[in-house]
């Protein structure tokens, strides 16, 4: 064969061999399309669910703080002579008294003083105010008992049954035996909308106030997020240094043989274990054996950190054996010792590949939801939790909760509003991730 | 290196000496679990006797179903465990011994108002007026057929009787661990067959027939009404079982089935008409009376007339309460400190 039919040869082929590299990259570009649609098909389903649930009615409605229903005695003022027990003892009867008063009739005023002339009766006019709204005046009025007798205008949330009419969750045009309010009430409450006394504000309390079911309208994330919060840092503290501890000390010191083997194939099969099994272990362990309470954020991040500790010594692991052996060379020739060669050299060059594998085990376990389950973390919780020991939900637990809840009209757009809160979350833990590891990797 | 180790080291020691201080004091908030139907009361009341009582700390409640909650709660006398489990059946002979083993004897047992079991069906589908026999008849795995026990032949509900829908038969009904499968089958499976026109059958084979379902379409849901919500929207053919409380908070998407001519609602299952209701319970742990802050005031609020009386919050969210009288005796013997025995429940 001549060079002159070998190179017809070859361009005989080529059109060829373009054709299968074009068709090659166009199966790549469609593999990508396909899955930033899934993604982007996800996305904006939680979207358009989920940001509808930001703004919700809200009425402003003049209170009239009647002393004929508020009839209770002044506030009591610390005498002399009065221990602070003792006094202590006066405010919380004087608070139960404030608390037991006809505040529902007061609400129910205020409606009828915002809408003359409806057909509602005592129970319609109530119905399209959320029920905390009766200890929202509570408050004030245990704030500043000087309230009484005087009219203040006063931002209240309606009903999240009021909420689906108006937002038109539910078809408008259904009989009234399918409406979950009744007609009057449902008139009413157009009525306050035109009026501009009902209005779509943004829902801080989403972000402030703590689960609800007698007031489903006013149920927020503040006590999951603070609870997610406590088992983040519980994780952070334990699996850090236990995780990077022991992957240096099986990386630069233990000897080489059958055991360090065997450990080593452990720990890969554990970051394959099944989230739920660290649960069942974590409620056999922890609340059965060593006696730490249920539905606690402490136990929580206990399990989480079993189950983010293979992460981090893999991935810390993996760093370690990437720096090149000229580095550890050069400093045990200068006369480093081994410790000194490991904690002045090599760890620092690995930070950025720590780090990384930090936040992405955090934001892993942040979204884990089995485990806690089985741990008592997927009870209905009403309170901030005060310390890691405290009865406490997590964020994808409370995800759970609400796509639970009975009242699915309402609570459809709330677990997804819960969604984007967590995706959020975790969209800024990466970036912290990327942004660190660029400036680290900088520096180094 | 040296300082971050020492400031993570710091606050791994700071945690973990408030992990101890606060774990040497005695839990200060009532824990609850159990069934899901009584779940949503629970809750309710929880939270407005946190915002009533501010010296107390709002209880905590979980689910688990009736029979979780009851395991949790026989587990023994402890911090560790809870001390109020949520029924939606009576406790059983064997795990009033159960806790007894484990060394709870003061079970007190609170009684707090009605719920309906009630049939729904997807809105846009046919109306059923269910009888207890037409459930037993489409959901037996084997069924009387002109005085013989046969397979069950019947595809579709006009089969049963001409009177039902012509559609498929599908049915998702609770899982064991609820305690409303229990009466699901005692009210409604246990009375059809009464009447299902069986062969003289032994105890045993009654059992079987009785508890034998078709599997092909019938649907055991072991999660909560919300599940099988989800079915009824995945095969609109569906009929499933809710309670009534959720059924009145799904009612945009849901239509009832009457059973035996009876429309469910807060009036006829009060009155005792409509024939699938059944009791709530919960469960104090007289042990933990005293120890756990605030366990005698929540009962009482729980059975005050704010909570579980006409026209309470409860009553709004959907319970039936019991009449005054009731509610007045269950209070008395809670507050007497009347131990539940084995005895009682058989």
């Amino acid at each position: 064969m001549n060079a002159q039919e070998r190179l017809s040869l070859i361009r005989a082929g080529l059109s060829a061999r373009h054709a299968r590299e074009k068709r090659f990259r166009l199966y790549g570009v469609a593999a990508i399309a396909a899955a930033l649609g899934f993604v982007a098909i996800l996305f904006g389903m939680i979207l358009v669910r989920g940001l509808p649930a930001f703004t919700q009615a809200t009425l402003s409605l003049d209170v009239a703080f009647d002393p004929a229903i508020l009839k209770v005695e002044d506030k009591p003022q610390r005498r002399e002579g009065q221990s602070p027990a003792e006094f202590r003892k006066a405010l919380l009867d004087w608070e139960r008294k404030v608390t037991m008063l006809n505040f529902n009739r007061i609400v129910e005023q205020a409606v009828r003083a915002a809408a003359p002339g409806t057909t509602a009766d005592a129970r319609q006019a109530l119905s399209i105010v959320e029920t905390n709204a009766r200890f929202q005046l509570r408050d004030m009025v245990v704030a500043d008992p000087g309230l009484i007798g005087r009219t203040v205008r006063v931002d209240m949330l309606a009903s999240a049954n009021a909420d689906n009419w108006l937002k038109g969750n539910i078809d408008r045009s259904l009989p009234d035996a399918q409406q979950q309010l009744s007609a009057p009430a449902r008139a009413l409450a157009d009525q306050l909308h035109a009026d501009g006394r009902i209005r779509f504000a943004f829902a801080w309390h989403i972000f402030t106030n703590v689960d609800s079911r007698s007031a489903p309208a006013a149920a927020g994330l503040a006590g999951a997020f603070v609870g997610s919060l406590y088992m983040m840092l519980v994780v952070i503290v334990l699996a850090v240094p236990i995780g990077v501890m022991s992957a240096v000390y099986l990386e630069e010191f233990a000897p080489k043989n059958r055991f360090t083997d065997l450990i080593e194939v452990n720990i890969n099969n554990l970051a394959a274990v099944p989230s739920i099994v660290f649960g069942l272990l974590g409620a056999a362990v922890f609340i059965n054996w060593f006696r730490l309470p249920l539905s606690a954020p402490l136990v929580g991040g206990l399990v989480l950190t079993l189950m983010t500790l293979p992460t981090v010594i893999i991935a810390t692991r993996s760093a370690l054996r990437a720096v090149p052996p000229s580095l550890r060379q050069a400093a045990l020739g200068l006369g480093a010792s081994r410790t000194q060669t490991v904690f002045h050299h090599v760890l620092p060059v690995t930070y950025p590949g720590i780090l990384t594998a930090t936040i992405i085990g955090v934001a892993q376990a942040l979204g884990e939801t089995a485990p806690l389950l089985l741990i008592g973390m997927n009870a209905f919780v009403a309170q901030v939790p005060a310390t890691p020991l405290d009865q406490s939900t997590a964020l994808p637990v409370q995800i759970y909760l609400w796509q639970g809840n009975e009242n699915r009209n309402f609570f459809e757009a709330r677990t997804s509003a819960a969604i984007i809160v967590l995706l959020a979350l975790m969209l800024t833990l990466n970036a912290i991730a990327i942004f660190l590891r660029t400036r680290l990797e900088k520096r180094a | 290196m040296n300082k971050l180790f020492l400031t993570v080291s710091a606050a791994a020691v700071a945690l973990s000496a408030q992990a101890g201080a606060a774990f040497a004091q005695s839990r200060d908030t009532i824990q609850i679990a159990g069934s899901s139907t009584v779940l949503p009361f629970a809750s309710i009341v929880a939270e407005e006797f946190g915002n009533a009582f501010p010296e107390f700390r709002t209880p905590v409640v979980g689910s688990g179903g009736s029979s979780g909650g009851l395991r949790q709660f026989c587990q023994g006398v402890g911090d560790n465990t809870i001390d109020i489990a949520n029924a939606s059946r009576r406790i059983r002979v064997a795990e009033v011994e159960a806790c007894n083993a484990a060394g709870v004897e003061d079970i007190r047992e609170v009684q707090i108002g009605y719920d309906g079991i009630v049939f729904a069906t997807s809105a846009d589908r046919g109306d059923f007026a269910l009888e207890p026999v037409h459930v037993f008849k489409a959901i037996a795995a084997k069924v009387a057929v002109d005085g013989k026990l046969t397979d069950n032949p019947y595809r579709r509900w006009n089969e049963i009787d001409a009177a039902l829908p012509d559609q498929p038969i599908a049915l998702a009904i609770p899982a064991s661990n609820h305690g409303t499968r229990e009466v699901f089958e005692e009210r409604v499976i246990a009375a059809g067959a009464r009447e299902a026109g069986l062969p003289e059958l032994s105890k045993e084979e009654l059992e079987a027939v009785t508890r034998n379902f078709r599997q092909d379409v019938v649907v055991e849901i072991a999660g909560d009404y919300t599940e099988t919500l989800a079915r009824l929207q995945a095969n609109p053919d569906t009929v499933g079982v809710f309670g009534l409380s959720f059924y009145d908070q799904n009612r945009d998407t849901l239509k009832v089935a009457t059973v035996s001519g009876v429309t469910p609602s807060l009036d006829t299952i009060a009155s005792g008409q409509y024939p699938v209701s059944r009791p709530l319970y919960f469960y104090v742990k007289g042990e933990h009376i005293g120890a756990v802050p605030g366990i005698e005031e929540y009962v009482e609020f729980f059975l005050s007339d704010q909570m579980t009386g006409l026209g309470g919050a409860l009553e709004t969210a959907g319970l039936i309460p019991a009449p005054a009288e009731e509610t007045a005796e269950v209070l008395a013997a809670f507050k007497d400190g009347k131990a539940l025995t084995a005895a009682d429940v058989k």
